[in-house]
């Protein structure tokens, strides 16, 4: 079967080749993303950038019109979990549309951390359609000092 | 009503007497995602515009084009490790037709979502005929 000239394996290894081109320049961001698949956007739901900063990590979820009291953050040593659901305009016929963009539905997403959280310690607000999340590390995570003895 | 292509030549300019930073060019923009229905007393344009705060919206009906403009003030969380959106400028445009009335567009924002109410304007309503 391989032994056919496969014109779309040699788009899928231009699109690797591009990809780490992308993951070179951008080490942290952008590389993440896929150069010519836009369907990412549908499978990860909300978007998120993720900052760490020396004592804990900063989450801000791009996720506008969620039902507040659906929303739930839980977090498992580093695994945050987010889960929760944006409503749909149930109440509008479906004929009377005359544009329909925006998505709706349940969501759930799961991000693993390189730091262990402090549950207990963990703020979560959401204001302005963005669910914001801080998330300080638990102690056995922070960087410790440790005194060399010179003999 | 439709949405008007925008050029880049036509958009508005920011009086603000200084240059943005390379990094928030005006020429980068946030399409935001709408739905538009017909309700009973006119339409409904709902936008999801995550980040703006109200003052940050600008929303202007010149001539027939409604603008929604939304200047983003937000800033991301530092030192980013993980990028999957920029936060941009918002803006988009529709062209209204005659049925709308201008002076009694109503806005609101929650949580993120904008949601405008252009109500028909009187003559545009439906209206009952006597026959004599």
């Amino acid at each position: 079967m391989d032994s056919y000239w496969n014109p779309f394996q040699e788009l899928e290894v231009l699109r690797r080749g591009i990809d780490d081109v992308f993951a070179s320049v951008w080490p942290t961001g952008a590389g993440r993303t896929s150069a010519f698949l836009p369907g990412r956007s549908a499978r990860s739901y909300p978007l998120l950038n993720i900052a760490a900063r020396d004592d804990r990590f900063v989450i801000d979820a791009f996720a506008p019109g969620l039902d507040k009291d659906s929303l739930e953050v839980t977090v498992d040593r580093n695994v945050v979990r987010i889960s929760g659901e944006k409503r749909d305009l149930t109440d509008v016929a479906p004929e009377r549309f005359h544009r329909r963009e925006r998505a709706a539905g349940r969501f759930t997403r799961t991000v693993q951390l390189d730091g262990e959280i402090d549950e207990k310690r963990v703020e979560a607000t959401y204001a302005d359609g963005i669910l914001h999340l801080d998330l300080p590390k638990s102690a056995a995570a922070l960087p410790r000092k440790i005194s060399v003895a010179v003999k | 009503m439709a949405e008007n292509t925008v050029t880049r030549g036509n958009l508005p300019v920011h009086d603000e007497g200084e240059q943005r930073p390379a990094t928030r060019q005006r020429s980068l923009f946030l399409t935001p995602a709408v739905d538009i229905y017909e309700s009973k007393d006119g339409l409904v344009v709902v936008a999801d515009v995550p980040g703006l705060k109200r003052e940050d919206l600008d929303i202007t009906v010149e001539e027939n084009v409604l603008t929604i403009h939304g200047r983003m003030s937000r800033e991301e969380p530092e030192p980013l490790q993980a990028r999957e959106y920029t936060l941009h400028d918002y803006f988009r445009q529709f062209t209204l037709g005659d049925r709308v009335d201008r002076d009694k567009i109503h806005a609101t924002l929650e949580h993120g979502v904008l949601t405008l109410k252009l109500p028909h304007a009187e003559h545009a309503k439906p209206k009952r005929i006597a026959v004599k």
